[in-house]
């Protein structure tokens, strides 16, 4: 365990400060609001993951909607009563929504690791080439497996009485249960709340987790692949296992942000992750910063407010997505670090100009 | 057996319409090792022009064909020359970042102009068969087969006979010493990228009749061009061709003898030829293998 420098020490408060103000927020806006915000919670984990396999260890990949597909599709299976049997043993119904969290995330992070023996041996275009197609299959590969996923329709979770947090008659004694959940002595009165709490206190856990990861050894053989494939192999750096270990863990965040993504909207179906989803989870690494960090909450916040904001500016369906792509394009332009590299400037800039006065 | 053949036919349709696509990423890969993501949106956006110029302006089919072609052309060196070439130099991830952003804007565009809705889209051909040997043939899949088979011929004729189609030869084999004869090859790049995006037009404009008209309609047709490029060797013309239709024959005949796979699994199993091919034999059937010095 490397000892925590001063500089690292500034960043763990200002981790809580921030964790802190998460925590509070939903005191001070609308319960419409909290929801919008847990979905920036949500895609906050998936772009970590992301940012992992991309921006860490240089590997493209334009299909992370297909393990958050593999995540969505675990929570739901496990948690609806459509039931899943396989050799004669159903699997259903006897899990609580977050429990399947954990399960969700393993099972993309193993489809992930194992999709990275094959990655090893593409390079650059053809591994985006490659996870491109994965993302345009997924949902033709969904609607096949119908007797697992539902097929088309997909998956309805919405009243299931394991969602939590969810009000709703209960099925057996048909009385009314209140929404909302409280833990010990807190109160969390609405669904959109308890949802806001979860993804945020799953994103903060793992923000912490990846900032672990990436700040020693480990994280420094991750870019060292990135930056010199040949120079990392003749310093002793395992590329095989740098590289599939870095799509398992990229799958296992995608997997949970999967996962929530399917609590969150109550139900899952093949058009719950299109191949949009993959492409603005990529515009959302590049808008928060390649290989950053804590700038990923700008990416977050933008995919998920940006289609809102186009919305106000032209009703027509296209309008987000011309905004995306132009802003995609003008950011690899001009500031090809994204929001990472605006905000290391800026720094830069306000620090020359005090030292000077 | 004659149900075989009629399936062998439809597939080479199809797999003309591949073709002209996977050349149109064969042509941009070789002169800049570029794959073009947005090549398949660039072509339903060129097949939209096509529609509004024969739905909304009282065209006839083949004037509103040549006008897309000429205008296709010129969108695709517009790109070229004002998002391509400013990143011409840059690592792969930003130039995949930057065409995945083309493929927003020509997708978003699309549905701002023209909505989203699914359209018909009207065909050359008659709709009819002609008996050859008790084997129903249909007149459109004949013509789509005809009309890019001929498109192929004038590109290699423009490629081998014409001083341009010399000049871009060699701006791709070696830019430097192109540059030093006086080619310019920045232009020689941005005319690819135009025929390109005629090539996608045209594929675009033969696949609307059947697949109709939506901003969606390219997205499946390009992993098929994809897969066609790969399977030919990314780097070969010829390859593209062939590995297009190769591909449109085996998935028709995938599709309708194997039931396990029909209709829905055709795209995983592009999919897993995208990633065979990849994997066993990087270069494709018809492409020279690439030797690297580290």
């Amino acid at each position: 365990m490397t000892r925590p420098a001063r500089s690292e020490l500034v960043k763990i408060v200002l981790f809580l400060v921030a964790a802190a103000a998460i925590l509070f927020l939903p005191r001070f806006v609308s319960d419409f609001r909290a929801q919008q915000f847990a979905y920036v919670g949500i895609y906050l984990i998936a772009l970590l993951g992301l940012n992992i396999l991309t921006g860490f260890t240089g590997q493209i990949s334009l299909g992370h909607g297909a393990y958050m597909a593999i995540g969505g599709y675990t929570t739901a299976i496990l948690i609806s009563d459509q039931g899943l049997e396989i050799g004669g043993h159903v699997f259903s119904g006897d899990l609580q929504d977050v429990w399947t969290i954990p399960i969700a995330g393993v099972v993309a992070g193993i489809f992930g690791f194992l999709f990275g023996f094959p990655a090893l041996r593409l390079a650059g275009l053809y591994l985006a080439l490659a996870t491109f197609a994965v993302a345009v299959a997924t949902p033709a590969v969904i609607r096949k497996f119908e007797s697992f996923t539902g097929g088309g329709p997909g998956i309805n979770l919405f009243d299931s009485p394991r969602l939590t947090g969810v009000g709703g008659t209960d099925p057996e004694t048909f009385e009314e249960t209140p929404a909302g959940v409280s833990i010990g002595p807190f109160d969390i009165p609405t669904f959109n709340e308890w949802l806001y709490y979860l993804s945020w206190g799953i994103a903060l856990g793992m923000f912490a987790l990846a900032w672990f990861m990436l700040r020693g050894r480990f994280g420094r053989a991750l870019r060292a692949v990135r930056d010199s494939e040949l120079a990392a192999a003749s310093a002793g750096v395992s590329l095989a296992r740098y590289k599939t270990l870095a799509f398992g863990i990229s799958a296992f965040y995608a997997g949970v942000a999967g996962s929530l993504l399917g609590i969150a909207t109550t139900f899952v179906n093949p058009e719950t992750f299109p191949i949009t989803l993959s492409i603005f989870l990529l515009v959302g690494v590049v808008v928060g910063g390649l290989g950053s960090l804590w700038p990923l909450v700008f990416g977050a916040v933008f995919i998920q407010f940006l289609p809102l904001w186009a919305q106000s500016i032209s009703k027509s369906p296209g309008a987000p997505a011309v905004v995306y792509g132009v802003i995609l394009i003008a950011v690899m332009l001009l500031l090809p670090m994204g929001a990472a590299g605006l905000i290391r400037r800026v720094t830069w800039l306000a620090s020359r100009l005090t030292t000077r006065a | 057996m004659a149900q075989f053949f009629q399936q062998v036919v439809s597939g080479l349709a199809s797999g003309a319409i591949y073709a002209a696509l996977a050349l149109a990423l064969v042509l941009i890969h070789r002169a800049t090792g570029v794959i073009n993501f947005a090549q398949g949106e660039m072509a339903m956006f060129s097949t939209y022009i096509a529609w509004t110029l024969t739905a909304n302006h009282g065209w006839s089919y083949w004037p509103a064909f040549a006008a897309t072609i000429v205008l296709s052309f010129i969108g695709g060196l517009a790109v070229q020359r004002t998002v391509i070439r400013p990143i011409e130099r840059a690592p792969i991830l930003t130039i995949v970042i930057v065409t995945i952003g083309l493929v927003l804007i020509f997708n978003g565009l699309a549905g701002w102009i023209w909505s989203a809705e699914v359209r018909a889209f009207p065909s050359a051909f008659p709709n009819e068969t002609i008996l050859v040997g008790g084997v129903a043939i249909s007149v459109q899949d004949l013509g789509t087969i005809g009309v890019v088979l001929a498109l192929v011929l004038a590109l290699w004729a423009f490629f081998q006979f014409t001083k341009v189609g010399l000049a871009m030869r060699a701006s791709a084999l070696n830019p430097d010493a192109s540059r030093l004869v006086g080619v310019r090859v920045g232009w020689m790049l941005g005319i690819g990228w135009g025929l390109a995006a005629a090539l996608g037009a045209v594929a675009g404009m033969l696949a609307a009749p059947t697949v109709f008209l939506d901003p969606t309609m390219m997205q499946a047709l390009l992993i098929y061009a994809f897969a066609a490029a790969v399977l030919g060797g990314i780097d070969s013309p010829f390859g593209a061709v062939a590995g297009g239709l190769m591909l449109g024959v085996g998935l028709n005949l995938l599709g309708s003898y194997i039931d396990f796979v029909g209709a829905d699994l055709r795209l995983p199993a592009a999919l897993l030829i995208i990633l065979v091919v990849l994997l066993v034999k990087p270069e494709g059937l018809f492409g020279k293998p690439v030797a690297r010095r580290v």
